[in-house]
């Protein structure tokens, strides 16, 4: 990078000082289109505070889903104190103050009611949203062995979440096998190898992939790409992390083959005229000259790429949703995404299932959060490399 | 355009948008919200009660049972939708808002169909058999008496009530088997089984057409029945249930207590046969 040139003299308030000063005219759509882009970094910034906080008693472990508590007779209402019925009841001592007698006992039987139908089963008196029973897994009754189950809906809500991480890794490994050989030999050969005539039509081509909503890639492979695969490889599950995988591969494909293909076409043309005219073949010089140069740009390619395959919510949700804790490809996956986008519709808000589903998406913004920083900083480091600094 | 003959418009403009208000206050409006298995029933029930009365006005949404009973707490609907009766815990929050227990209304029946693709030759299977093949503890058709091949399982999201329901009344509270995949709708998992020949799945009735849906037996000495209209009402199905609506019984006066008469009314059933629900039993 050249050094920036910062000099007093050309450089002033309101922007250059060369020529005439700014016009206040100026000078205001100056701040306002300054204040337009510091938004979209406000915005991101406040999505990631909401999200923290409504997972943070998940976090600090202050959030309790166990069954547990001592039932207050409707008829003991008078005998205890304000404030052991606000907590019995979650309310405040102020609202408890302002109820009627008929209106509390109400409450109290209501209350109780809820209490006498709560399981009594031995994993009743569990907290089943702290650490240990999030990442390790555990003997529930009915199961005979320790199991990681992902199942919130029910009398015990068991919030395992390592068979979400797993099934999003699953798929997400999948799509990126797919999708980064064919869109890097793609991008390699629009680049270096075709014609002129045959890159007008076939850089667009692929590109116009990227327009394909994930709607209709999902119903394409629940459809179609289920059939054929099973058909092919003969496997039981037909809607498993396989299909979910290629689905979400044709939909990373565009990304990671623009990029990629930027990154190779901007490598100088001089490289690749120097390594012909020393003998190599056409073929030789792209792939033993033009390929290395432009590593980092393909890097990022595929750090984007799976940054989106992730992400992508729909695609996965369509193809395959079974919290199977598996690392076969030809076993179902649900992953972190889906499971947020199904899920959060029912959650009631406040409650730990949402207080959950919040902390999977906090997991997930650190997740993409770090992958995009390894990558920068990988990135910058064989750029160096390759510019002989280091 | 002189500046007369705007202010001239735009005075019409108003006075129009007056009419209008007086219109629209002139209707009453009422607010439904809640399960997404009854969206349908209610958009046809509201239709068809606005035609015949045009001075209410009959707003119908879904999210689910969850989200309905919130809104109802809010205050933020009239008529709460549910395809299960309300948790303790829900009235509690009710109880908390307006001092009264919501008022329940039974309004339409619904029965469970389980579907297999129609290259089975299973034709009934009992309520245990259903929880084990569910509950992951049956993998192979031949332990049902079917043809040697493992068991693919079709599920609804645990958002779902018919989710709910099922794992209530048919796993008996146990938990689904890990690998049954979840699908966003009855119409996805029928489509699903229709493509899997070892698939099995369970959703409503009123979507049943174009599968092969199979009888159901209480016990193993007991008779497989069918879905349908007598079987529902009589409770002789095993696998049905009411569909509701709750509201706050302090607001249910006038319009709200008139639609909610023609709802149970002749009328009001008619439109739940129509949709593919069971009505009420006489």
């Amino acid at each position: 990078m050249p050094p920036a040139t910062k000099s007093s003299s050309t450089i002033g308030w309101m922007g250059i000082k060369r020529g005439h000063r700014a016009r206040p005219f100026e000078w205001l759509v100056e701040k306002g289109i300054w204040l337009v882009s510091m938004s979209a970094i406000v915005l991101v910034g406040l999505i990631f505070i909401f999200i923290g906080r409504e997972s943070l008693p998940i976090f600090l472990g202050t959030e309790d889903s166990s069954h547990s508590f001592k039932v207050i007779k409707p008829e003991a209402a008078v005998s205890t104190s304000p404030e052991e019925l606000a907590a019995y009841l979650e309310m405040t001592p102020k609202e408890i103050a302002e109820l009627d007698a008929a209106t509390l006992k109400l409450l109290l039987e209501v209350k109780a009611e809820a209490a006498s139908s709560a399981p009594t089963d031995k994993d009743a008196s569990i907290d089943t949203t702290s650490w240990r029973y999030l990442l390790k897994p555990h003997q529930w009754t009915g199961y005979d062995k320790p199991e990681y189950i992902w199942q919130p809906i029910g009398e015990i809500h068991k919030y395992n979440i390592v068979p979400l991480i797993v099934g999003s890794l699953k798929v997400t490994v999948v799509g990126l096998a797919f999708a980064v050989p064919l869109a890097l030999l793609a991008a390699i050969y629009v680049s270096q190898l075709a014609s002129p005539r045959t890159k007008e039509w076939l850089k667009p081509g692929i590109e116009l992939l990227s327009g394909i909503p994930s709607v209709v890639i999902g119903t394409f492979a629940l459809l179609a790409l289920a059939t054929l695969l099973q058909s092919l490889f003969g496997y039981q599950t037909r809607l498993n992390a396989l299909v979910a995988g290629i689905a979400l591969g044709i939909s990373v494909i565009p990304l990671v083959f623009s990029i990629a293909e930027d990154a190779l076409t901007s490598v100088p043309r001089s490289y690749t005229q120097a390594a012909l005219a020393l003998g190599a073949s056409k073929w030789q010089a792209a792939w033993q000259i033009v390929l290395p140069a432009a590593v980092p740009g393909v890097f990022s390619a595929v750090a984007l790429g799976f940054g989106r395959a992730i992400g992508e919510t729909m695609i996965v949700l369509m193809v395959t949703s079974a919290s199977v804790m598996s690392w076969s490809v030809f076993d179902g996956a649900r992953s972190i995404t889906a499971t947020i986008a199904a899920e959060m519709a029912e959650a009631v808000a406040g409650g730990h299932h949402y207080r959950m589903l919040f902390m999977l998406g906090a997991l997930l913004f650190v997740v993409t959060f770090i992958t995009n920083m390894v990558a920068d900083i990988v990135i910058h480091r064989l750029k160096a490399r390759l510019e002989g600094k280091a | 355009m002189n500046i007369t003959t705007t202010i001239s418009r735009m005075k019409h403009a108003l006075l129009i948008l007056c009419c209008l208000t007086q219109v629209a206050l002139a209707q009453t409006k009422v607010t439904v919200k809640g399960s997404d298995t009854m969206v349908i029933l209610a958009q046809k029930w509201a239709e068809t009660y606005m035609a015949s009365h045009k001075e209410v006005s009959i707003q119908v949404t879904g999210g689910g049972t969850g989200t309905g009973v919130a809104a109802l707490q809010n205050n933020t609907t009239d008529l709460c939708n549910a395809s299960r009766p309300l948790k303790a815990a829900e009235v509690l929050e009710c109880v908390k808002a307006f001092k009264a227990k919501p008022a329940e209304h039974k309004v339409a029946l619904d029965g469970l169909a389980v579907y297999v693709n129609s290259a089975n030759p299973i034709k009934e299977l009992t309520l245990a058999q259903l929880e084990s093949i569910f509950t992951g503890k049956i993998t192979n058709w031949k332990d049902v008496g079917g043809a040697d091949g493992n068991i693919t399982l079709y599920s609804r999201e645990n958002s779902s009530g018919t989710y709910e329901f099922f794992k209530e009344h048919v796993l008996n509270k146990k938990d689904f088997a890990a690998n049954a995949q979840t699908m966003p709708g009855t119409a996805a998992v029928l489509q699903a089984v229709a493509k899997d020949p070892a698939g099995i799945g369970y959703g409503g009735a009123a979507y049943g057409a174009g599968a092969k849906h199979l009888q159901i037996k209480k016990d193993a000495s007991s008779n497989g029945v069918e879905p349908n209209e007598a079987t529902v009402q009589s409770g002789e199905y095993p696998i049905s249930r009411a569909l509701f609506i709750y509201n706050n019984p302090g607001v249910e006066k006038g319009p709200i207590a008139d639609y909610l008469a023609w709802i149970e009314s002749d009328e009001g059933q008619k439109v739940v046969k129509d949709v593919g629900y069971f009505p009420l039993k006489k």
